[in-house]
């Protein structure tokens, strides 16, 4: 008898291990980007004095404003004490905008977030429907037409979708404003409007692989014998996909969320461009251009936290819909 | 056609079940199939793989799988007739009156969700009764199936039962509604034998306690012998030979019948033992493997195979045999090197070789082949025949070109298999030519040893006698050592020269193949030649008959005693629950682990039947 005795506290305390474990691993993550982005951005050609002083400076001005940015220091010193500052949750000053990091940033932060979470919101449950719909009429007309969609979905850059959306709704029928503009005392309905577009031009683009994986992994399960089991006990297709598919395939469909959704942050940027939004993703372009490095590697700490975090998300989820690993 | 009262319960007539190519033309998976069964009565589906018998099982459902559908003849089962009714009325019938347990219940049951979750949703969702009712009645069913801690095992995930128990909670879960009709497809096929002989008391118990009518859906009719009232034998579709059970099985009409009376217990075909060598080709000694970190004294943290010894003299067959579990797999791991051995020896002409594959040399490899038990997933499905079959020969011999095609004919002449099967890639292939391409696959080494991991395990048993002939005469022909793993011991029986019991990954008893026609064996041996049924009515002796085994008390070290204490009716308090066992010669030549070398290891008027 393979049966072993009920621990659930057991299983419990196997998981809080193997999260603060992943939470460690994290860190060590962190700290390798960190490295790999001062790494390479010290690689490309000039640096912060150079790029804000401009092609007419002299030798020796652009020599002061380094010793003034501290850029004369050896590239280990900066990075150790960039680092050093982060564990004390400080992300330095800015060379170009001359205030601290930590101030962009909050001012920043706040509208990527908001067009994430709103483009989650639209896109998670659309996308879940499109591939329950398309797995539970597998090879039907449904499934076709909808296959065809999604593929358009990813086939179609971005910016061509949101350039589209741009010249119908704002120039031809001018129902919404071509730049995502949003007041500090605007209500609710002016802000749907500001972002209707620049949501709709994510949704599509982190839309199609999530409905693509969770037809995937719901049909991957609709062959186990299992699901004809429920169909011989007279069970009706929407309460077997429900109740019998769906508890199986969250490890997958999970996984493809987190990634997608890991894309809505770093990715947002061609979207930020033509939308003219103050998000993250341009203010690192920004910082890149600028070589701004403080700026630049919080950005990429934040990118990287997140992703690390919405992975985590997505395992421990899948590990509290199997039983098997839940009570090991 | 099945005794015909005037008035059936169940009545099938001009059944058929048609599917579409991929072409685009329709076939018949099963057509004109008549029946019919009166109230109470079982009723068996006999037939090989293709023959139909599922398809037609779930027709009895109203389902037909994947691109196929009921396209005639009517299904009447009490009043209704399931061809003509819609998928609504059909889904109030199913999980109702008429309730379906399926081969597999490990894969049967839905992995995410508790036993009694799925138990009771059937009864649930067709509003029979309400939730604690359903739990009540659930408990008890399983307690009537011979479940142990009824209570309480509704909380746990199917995959923390083991598969007899599984079938049995499926069993459970079909009885739920009191079914006018219950399907049952294969439900003990996936089991050990020592394990099937209590699912099949439990099932025929319920069955006729309940007078439920029923289906029988097998490929075994010995045991189909010990369920049915009547048997109905099919072969690709059609009905060959129908009657009441006892004539089927004293006077089958139909050669068809009695060829699958005559596979199902292959009759010996042992040349005669040559002279011992005095070096043995293989010889195993004392090998301790598992899985895990292996400690300070060797022993691996997953023990799996513990002090195994046997040799193999050139051209002999030496059988294995254990129930899922036992470390059958693993001992053939070890020898291959696959797994190396955490202590003792492997041992080949008398040279120890490298425990591991590194270390081996080429001829080493050469040497020794393993035939796996699934030829689906052992060959490339990418590959043809030819390609399978060039790689060990450019390997181990350098052949190439003009020369491995001619050896690659012979090989194919070898197995039986005609030439142009050269060019078809495996999936194009039936699975008894897939297992002898598999097998010329071990064969083009030129090997001195051949591991059989349950060749015939998956196969039909008509296809799996064929392929057993095929080892036979290879051996013969080629003097090649076998050793041939198995879980079937009739199967063991007919084709080997000595005999090695695994239980728990100790050898329990090992000896010539002789000896194991005599009465006097290892506790373990003489439950699993019992448990084999045999091909007669009323060989299946009554659940209960045999009084309930003491629990042993489980606070000793369980690794320090006998491995099959907790299953043995032999066993003496003070002594086997105290030591380990020596091993014994028993007077018939064959060495037991065991505390007993006499009479006292005889069959008891006790049936030796164990619990699943």
């Amino acid at each position: 008898m393979a049966a072993s005795p009920d621990a659930p506290n057991n299983g419990g305390r196997r998981l809080a291990l193997m999260i603060l474990g992943r939470i460690g691993a994290s860190f060590v993550t962190l700290i390798l980007v960190a490295l790999v982005v001062f790494v390479i951005s010290s690689l490309l050609p000039g640096d912060a004095a150079q790029e804000a002083l401009g092609q007419s400076a002299t030798a020796e001005q652009i020599a002061a404003l380094r010793q003034e940015m501290g850029l004369d220091r050896p590239a280990y010193e900066r990075f150790a004490t960039w680092a050093w500052g982060m564990v004390g949750g400080d992300a330095g000053q800015s060379l170009v905008a001359n205030m601290p990091v930590g101030d962009i940033i909050s001012e920043r932060l706040p509208n990527s977030l908001l067009l994430a979470a709103l483009t989650t919101l639209v896109a998670v449950p659309l996308a879940l429907g499109i591939g329950i719909a398309s797995a539970m009429n597998r090879d039907g007309r449904l499934d076709r037409a909808l296959n065809i969609v999604t593929l358009s979905m990813v086939a179609l850059p971005e910016f061509l979708v949101a350039t589209l959306a741009v010249l119908v709704f704002s120039v031809q029928l001018q129902w919404l404003p071509s730049i995502a503009l949003v007041p500090e005392e605007a209500g609710v309905a002016e802000l749907l409007k500001a972002l209707a577009m620049p949501v709709a031009a994510l949704a599509v683009v982190v839309m199609a692989q999530m409905a693509r994986m969770t037809r995937a992994a719901i049909i991957d399960q609709l062959d186990r014998p299992y699901v004809e089991m429920a169909v011989l006990k007279g069970f009706s297709a929407r309460r077997i996909i429900i109740t019998h598919v769906l508890p199986n395939s969250v490890g997958p469909i999970f996984n493809a969320i987190a990634l997608s959704l890991s894309y809505l942050l770093g990715g947002a940027i061609i979207v930020e461009t033509i939308f003219n939004y103050p998000g993250l993703a341009s203010l690192m372009v920004n910082a890149v251009t600028s070589r701004d490095m403080p700026l630049l590697q919080a950005c990429a700490m934040i990118f990287c936290a997140v992703y690390l975090a919405l992975m985590l998300i997505a395992d421990v989820a899948a590990i509290l819909a199997n039983p098997r690993l839940r009570n090991q | 056609m099945a005794d015909a009262s005037a008035n059936p319960y169940v009545a099938v007539s001009g059944l058929r079940v048609s599917a579409r190519r991929p072409d685009g033309s329709d076939f018949d998976i099963v057509s004109d199939i008549d029946f019919s069964l009166a109230r109470g009565e079982v009723l068996a589906l006999i037939g090989e793989s293709g023959s139909g018998k599922t398809t037609i099982a779930l027709a009895m459902l109203g389902h037909a799988r994947n691109g196929a559908a009921i396209t005639g003849g009517s299904i009447r089962v009490g009043d209704v007739d399931l061809a003509s009714l819609g998928a609504a009325d059909l889904r109030a019938l199913r999980g109702n009156r008429i309730c379906y347990v399926a081969q597999s219940a490990a894969a049967a049951f839905n992995p995410a969700r508790t036993i009694m979750d799925q138990a009771i949703e059937a009864a649930l969702v067709h509003g029979l009764m309400s939730r604690a009712e359903a739990e009540a009645k659930a408990v008890g069913l399983f307690g009537e199936l011979g479940l142990p801690r009824p209570e309480s095992i509704g909380r746990k995930y199917p995959h923390q039962f083991s598969g007899g128990q599984l079938q049995r909670l499926m069993a459970a879960m079909a009885l739920m509604s009191d079914p006018d009709l219950i399907i049952l497809d294969e439900p003990t096929t996936a089991l050990d034998v020592t394990t099937q002989i209590g699912v099949l008391q439990a099932f025929r118990n319920v069955v006729r306690r309940r007078g439920t009518t029923a289906i029988y859906v097998s490929h075994d009719l010995a045991v189909v012998a010990q369920m049915a009232d009547h048997i109905l034998v099919l072969q690709q579709g059609h009905i060959v030979e129908a009657g009441r059970a006892a004539r089927m099985i004293e006077a089958p009409e139909q050669d068809y019948t009695r060829t699958l009376m005559a596979a199902a217990h292959p009759a010996p075909s042992v040349p005669e033992r040559g002279p011992a060598a005095d070096v043995p080709l293989l010889e195993v000694r004392g090998v301790t493997a598992g899985y895990g970190r292996i400690d300070a004294a060797g022993h691996p943290a997953i023990p799996v195979l513990r002090d195994v010894s046997l040799s193999l003299q050139r051209g002999q067959t030496l059988g294995v045999i254990g129930e899922s579990g036992s470390g059958k797999s693993t001992l053939a791991r070890a020898i291959s090197g696959l797994l190396p051995p955490a202590r003792g020896q492997v041992l080949l002409d008398g040279a120890p070789l490298p425990p591991g594959l590194k270390g081996r040399t080429r001829d080493d490899f050469r040497r020794v082949q393993i035939v796996f038990q699934n030829a689906d997933v052992a060959l490339n499905p990418a590959q043809s025949v030819r390609q399978i079959l060039k790689r060990p020969l450019a390997f181990y011999h350098g052949l190439r070109g003009a020369a491995a095609d001619a050896r690659i004919a012979e090989l194919l002449d070898l197995i039986r298999l005609p030439a142009t099967i050269g060019d078809r890639r495996c999936t194009e292939l039936s699975g008894g030519q897939k297992q002898r391409v598999n097998l010329a696959r071990a064969l083009a080494a030129n090997p001195d040893i051949i591991l059989c991991d349950e060749v015939t395990s998956a196969l039909d048993t008509v296809v799996g006698a064929a392929i057993l002939d095929l080892l036979a005469d290879l051996r013969r022909d080629l003097g090649i050592g076998m050793i041939f793993i198995s879980h079937d011991i009739s199967t063991v029986r007919a084709i080997c020269d000595d005999i090695l019991v695994l239980y728990h990954g100790h050898a329990v008893e090992q000896g010539p193949r002789d000896t194991f026609a005599e009465a006097l064996h290892h506790p373990y041996t003489r439950l699993l030649v019992s448990s084999v049924p045999e091909l007669r009515i009323g060989w299946l002796p009554d659940a209960g008959s045999a009084p309930p085994l003491p629990p042993v008390d489980e606070s000793g070290n369980a690794a320090d005693l006998c491995p099959f204490l907790a299953r043995c009716d032999t066993r003496v308090a003070g002594l086997c629950d105290a030591s380990f066992p020596p091993r014994h010669r028993l007077p018939t030549g064959n060495e037991i682990l065991c505390h007993f070398a006499d009479e006292k290891l005889l069959p008891f008027a006790r049936g030796n039947m164990g619990a699943a």
